[in-house]
């Protein structure tokens, strides 16, 4: 089926952002099922991943009735190509080992968590309530990804060396987090999105606290990476959408 | 369901507004959590409303977690149980706002997952520290020497715990 082609106001914009977040790391999340190390992080992964494609379905329904050329949540899931995607690169960046997963998901979780928290003010009340139930779920991500970079940093030498290893891997891609440009801005001017610039010293707090308790350095900020926003995506978000949405292209319309 | 809410329903006509609108909250209420079978959906507070709009009723849901796959079993269980009762053309609407907390779950809820082996949900979903640690009573022998195994478990919305004083696991419901 060919792609939708999405009318970007400032709020559809924003809005995306946030859903293409969410769906791009449950996603990620879901690629665990049948592989995570034992029976109880089976099911932690596969009910954060539903959290979060639970919050994209929300958000992109959100976005649909903004955007009123009658997009629904699975027009924007399923067909848009990869330049239409504004998530983070963080989000889309490959499972790798548990660690890789568990770091990856602390980084985003320690910042949605507040993220979400703040835009239970926002001015959109649909956001605001989406808001609400997403700020309690990601509280959970990231208490369950902060003990387990704990466990395994301040673990064996070899979990150490991985968790170390993730978090020099992941971090250039932190920077983006805090990005604002001018389409968000009118949203952040308007009330209705937050900055996440104002958010940047809670999460290192958060961050810098959880990695001394896993005997992890904090790594320093050198070049950092970006584009996701923009459509501007790493070479691995296109091998992800052609999994997500292999079914709706090959056959457009399926239901079951 | 009971039979007197279907003997009450099948002649919704003959009833003023508000006892139509009664009669189907009853009926609406009734449907129980596909998950947790206990519980009905008026127990957890995710039946937010219900209204007489012409001649079908419109029931306003709100979702308990984002992704909760139950929300759309629910959804139909609520139209099937409408209809089967009489009422036509029923309407279920998402509400999002305000968000559900479990601090909405009725106390009969809340007696009734206990009953049912599952540790309530402790009230005042306020926030907990990043490595805070919650006091479970075990639904099972009343211990408070409990023990957290998983805090994600078979749904959603529950963790796995475990009692260090009869030594069973048990669900507990999590604070949302």
């Amino acid at each position: 089926m060919t792609s939708i082609r999405v009318t970007e106001t400032p709020l559809v914009t924003t809005v995306l952002r946030r859903a293409d977040d969410a769906l791009v790391l449950g996603h990620r999340l879901s690629e665990w099922c049948g592989h995570a190390p034992m029976m109880e992080e089976e099911m932690a992964l596969a009910n954060m991943g539903l959290d979060l494609i639970g919050q994209a379905r929300a958000l992109y329904t959100c976005a649909g009735e903004a955007e009123a050329a009658g997009h629904d949540e699975d027009a924007f899931a399923y067909l848009r190509d990869e330049r239409a995607y504004r998530n983070l690169l963080l989000v889309e960046q490959p499972n790798g080992d548990f660690a890789k997963t568990m770091v990856r998901q602390l980084l985003y979780a320690a910042f949605a968590d507040p993220y979400w928290r703040a835009m239970m003010a926002s001015r959109d009340a649909t956001l605001a309530a989406i808001a609400a139930k997403a700020e309690k779920e990601m509280a959970y991500h990231l208490r369950h990804s902060a003990e387990w970079v704990v466990r395994l940093g301040d673990g064996t030498q070899e979990s150490h060396e991985r968790t170390a290893r993730a978090l020099a891997q992941l971090w250039p891609f932190t920077g983006e987090l805090f990005e604002t440009d001018d389409v968000e801005r009118a949203m952040i001017d308007a009330g209705i999105a937050v900055d996440p610039a104002t958010l940047r010293d809670t999460w290192r707090q958060t961050v810098s606290d959880v990695l001394s308790r896993a005997t992890l350095k904090m790594p320093e900020d050198a070049y950092m990476q970006k584009g996701g926003r923009s459509g501007r995506h790493s070479e691995h978000l296109g091998h992800l959408l052609t999994e997500l949405q292999y079914m709706q292209r090959t056959v457009p319309g399926a239901t079951w | 369901m009971s039979e007197s809410t279907i003997d009450e329903a099948t002649a919704p006509s003959a009833e003023s507004g508000e006892g139509i609108r009664a009669a189907a909250w009853r009926v609406a209420g009734a449907v129980a959590d596909p998950e947790i079978p206990v519980l009905t959906i008026a127990d957890l507070g995710v039946l937010r409303d219900v209204r007489v709009v012409g001649s079908g009723i419109e029931v306003d849901i709100t979702p308990t977690y984002c992704g909760c796959p139950a929300m759309s079993m629910i959804t139909m269980e609520i139209e099937l149980a409408l209809e089967k009762a009489g009422f036509g053309r029923p309407k279920v609407n998402t509400v999002l706002s305000p968000a559900w907390t479990t601090d909405w779950m009725t106390d009969e809820g809340r007696a009734k997952l206990k009953d049912y082996g599952i540790a309530p949900p402790n009230k005042g979903s306020g926030r907990r520290a990043l490595f805070g640690v919650e006091q479970v009573a075990c639904p099972h022998c009343g211990a408070t020497d409990t023990a957290v195994i998983a805090d994600f478990g078979s749904t959603a919305c529950k963790a796995l715990w475990r009692c260090n004083a009869c030594r069973e696991p048990f669900d507990y419901f999590k604070c949302h």
